[in-house]
């Protein structure tokens, strides 16, 4: 698979002129992002920010989000050397960033407890989420456990289905789990249906985002609690190997651990940074979700960035073997990245994917969720063409306990 | 030419009348009978028609209309055969007719084309629910230039500061969102509802019309003494749908039925 940076067709240049008129305001990403949303939510959308960038600045904010990553969470977590996959793959030497060793078993974690403090700083005593894969909702009904708030989980019938085992977890942790049956019954339905829940209850009720995507401010504030993957990796690579890597490798759902791990090295021009999206079972319509690589530039759940959309602006269908890949937007800044050729992207199928699982497992100990089996997948491509003296960090976003029975069913084991 | 929004409001003025505002979702039942609706309405008393242009994720509507745009999109509905059905629609009828459409579609067209679209359809307006002020900059120039009005909203939670920026940019009439408190019958309107539109009017002259949650003649009654339109959506639209399941053939007269009772109220 090539990684070259793709050129922005002549219709979407078109459109882009007509329609493109973004400064540098905040929120916006080149010509992505904004806030795109009713009237009925702008002013929480405002006082959202305003919140943040108050916290953001704020030694006890700041100090009690570190608490709780550390104390709680479980930070830092390792940066692994992977020496068996690196002498099987015969390439180039690969680090596992292990954010499957965080409490709840993913990177969801880093921004649900920074929102989560936030909220309470603004008073409020609802919280609600989307979930794909589960994780996020996790992650948030454990906050919410913890902190003692009220908590309302929005997920897909279908995802309901096949994260059985994180809808009885999030039922355990006292968040209630609402089933969303509009749509294509996956996550983003559920986003749908988390916005319009905020549109009527948006007094006391903060919606915890669980990726790089909605309205600004949630690109930025979520990207800025998962930059703490990325920091650590930084400085854990230079103490173990003295030196930067020279590729960065994440699987891209909304796109929230990638950004994380991606942002502290952008400066560093000479690493590389590759994302990894599901390709699902074929290139045709609702076959995969591989919004950067296959999409165009449209608007979904309040801001512009690639998107898998009909030439009416519809939201297509799409496939993943992995909840947590299957949606079809992005965050606005990897369309960023994408477009200024700072990152590039690429897709791997839920076969590859499922074959990785397996591989990781076997080669490591370390069972990895589907979602990071696909940059796992696409470094088992990619490192045996680099030579033995590249490093390559990639981040293992979750644990695959979770998919234990999806991966099951999938090699026709009846468990 | 003068907007066929504008010259509504002035004649309705004159008579000292309220605008009823019937909402229903392009394509569903079908396009055929969306246009047959269109004309009962006009028929039957109704003073600008609200066009739903449906969208697979819509976040600024209820489950009803939701509904209705995924049944619409199910038969395969298009942008362009929404906008033709006007355009052979204005042979028979000047009824000034708003679009209700997502950014999301407006955006894959670019601003300038879709606005080109509209007008030569014969749009005389567009409400864009999820295009907030802030980002209205460039389709409120084009839309200005070529007499198609940009209808932005006001929701219960608009701040004082917004109300100011909002009340000067919208265009032909001013949503009021009034999501909060309205749905179900009940003898007195929210207060805050008469409070941020008594608010509004110390700001603007321009039409405030109230929309979202009106369902009843009696509720179009009481908004109508203290607006100077109502839009009615999800309440038509459960018509709709409760007749194309029992007595489909009766479903144009039967909605019309129901929409004249609303016209009454509002105008009592
Ligand atoms: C383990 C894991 N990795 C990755 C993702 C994808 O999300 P993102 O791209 O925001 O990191 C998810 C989402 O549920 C997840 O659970």
């Amino acid at each position: 698979m090539s990684i070259t940076t793709s050129k922005i067709r002549t219709s979407e240049r078109k459109n882009i002129s007509e329609t493109d008129n973004f400064s540098a305001r905040m929120g916006h990403f080149g010509r992505f992002g904004g806030k795109f949303v009713p009237e009925t939510i702008m002013p929480a959308l405002d006082q959202l920010e305003e919140a943040y960038n108050k916290a953001k600045n704020d030694p006890a904010f700041n100090a009690e989000l570190e608490y709780y990553l550390r104390e709680y969470v479980g930070r830092p977590s390792t940066l692994y050397y992977a020496e068996r996959l690196t002498k099987k793959l015969a390439g180039a030497k690969i680090y596992l960033k292990r954010e499957d060793l965080n409490h709840t078993g993913a990177h969801k974690i880093n921004n649900t407890i920074g929102q989560i403090l936030l909220a309470l700083r603004m008073g409020k005593k609802r919280i609600i989420a989307e979930t794909g894969a589960g994780q996020h909702g996790v992650a948030t009904a454990t906050a919410a456990a913890m902190f003692g708030v009220q908590c309302d989980v929005y997920m897909g019938e279908e995802d309901m289905r096949r994260q059985a085992l994180n809808v009885f977890r999030m039922k355990l942790l006292g968040a209630n789990v609402i089933p969303v049956t509009s749509g294509s019954k996956t996550l983003k339905d559920a986003t749908n249906e988390a916005l319009r829940d905020w549109m009527g209850s948006v007094k006391h009720t903060h919606y915890i985002i669980g990726s790089v995507v909605g309205p600004h401010p949630y690109p930025t504030m979520v990207r800025d609690f998962q930059l703490v993957i990325g920091k650590e990796a930084r400085k854990q690579i230079l103490e173990k190997e003295n030196r930067l890597p020279d590729y960065l490798i994440a699987c891209v759902g909304g796109g929230s651990n990638s950004i994380g791990l991606f942002h502290p090295f952008i400066a560093d021009k000479e690493v590389k940074m590759i994302g990894v999206e599901a390709g699902g079972i074929g290139t045709g319509i609702g076959q995969h979700a591989s919004t950067l690589t296959s999409g165009k530039i449209g608007v979904l759940h309040g801001s512009v960035s690639y998107v898998l959309q009909d030439d009416d602006g519809q939201t297509l269908p799409v496939h993943s073997i992995s909840a947590g890949l299957d949606y079809p937007g992005v965050g606005p800044e990897h369309s960023y990245l994408k477009d200024i050729g700072r990152a590039s992207y690429v897709s791997i199928t839920d076969e590859e994917a499922v074959n990785a699982f397996q591989e990781c497992t076997r080669l490591e100990g370390i069972i990895p969720a589907l979602e990071a089996s696909h940059a796992i997948a696409y470094t088992m491509k990619f490192a045996p063409t680099l030579s033995k003296d590249k490093l390559i960090i990639v981040c293992l976003s979750g644990s695959g306990d979770k998919d234990s029975f999806e991966v099951a069913k999938k090699l026709g084991y009846a468990i | 030419m003068m907007n066929r929004i504008d010259k509504k409001f002035e004649e309705l003025k004159g008579k000292k009348k309220t605008a009823f505002i019937p909402f229903i979702t392009a394509g569903d039942p079908d396009i055929e009978t969306t246009k047959a609706l269109i004309l009962a309405f006009e028929k039957r008393g109704a003073d600008i028609i609200e066009l739903g242009i449906p969208f697979s994720d819509p976040i600024a509507d209820g489950p009803v209309i939701q509904a209705s745009y995924h049944r619409a999109l199910e038969k395969g509905i298009k942008v362009t055969q929404i906008l033709d059905t006007i355009s052979t629609l204005r042979k028979k009828t000047q009824i000034p007719i708003v679009g209700m459409i997502s950014y999301s579609i407006v955006y894959k067209f670019g601003n300038k084309t879709f606005v080109e679209m509209a007008l030569k359809a014969g749009l005389d307006g567009l409400t864009i629910p999820d295009l907030p002020i802030e980002e209205n900059e460039e389709i409120f120039d084009i839309a200005s230039k070529n007499n198609l009005k940009i209808v932005c909203f006001i929701a219960p939670t608009t701040t004082n500061q917004r109300m100011n920026l909002i009340t000067r940019k919208t265009q032909g009439f001013l949503y009021y969102i009034s999501v909060v408190g309205i749905t179900g019958a009940r003898d007195t309107l929210p207060e805050d509802i008469v409070q941020n539109i008594s608010k509004l009017k110390q700001l603007t002259d321009i039409p405030i019309v109230v929309g979202f949650g009106v369902s009843t003649a009696e509720q179009a009654r009481m908004v109508g003494k203290i607006a100077e339109g109502v839009i009615v959506g999800s309440a038509i639209i459960k018509e709709i749908e409760r007749y194309e399941r029992e007595h489909q053939e009766k479903l144009v007269e039967n909605v019309g039925n129901f929409v004249e009772k609303l016209v009454i109220g509002a105008k009592s």
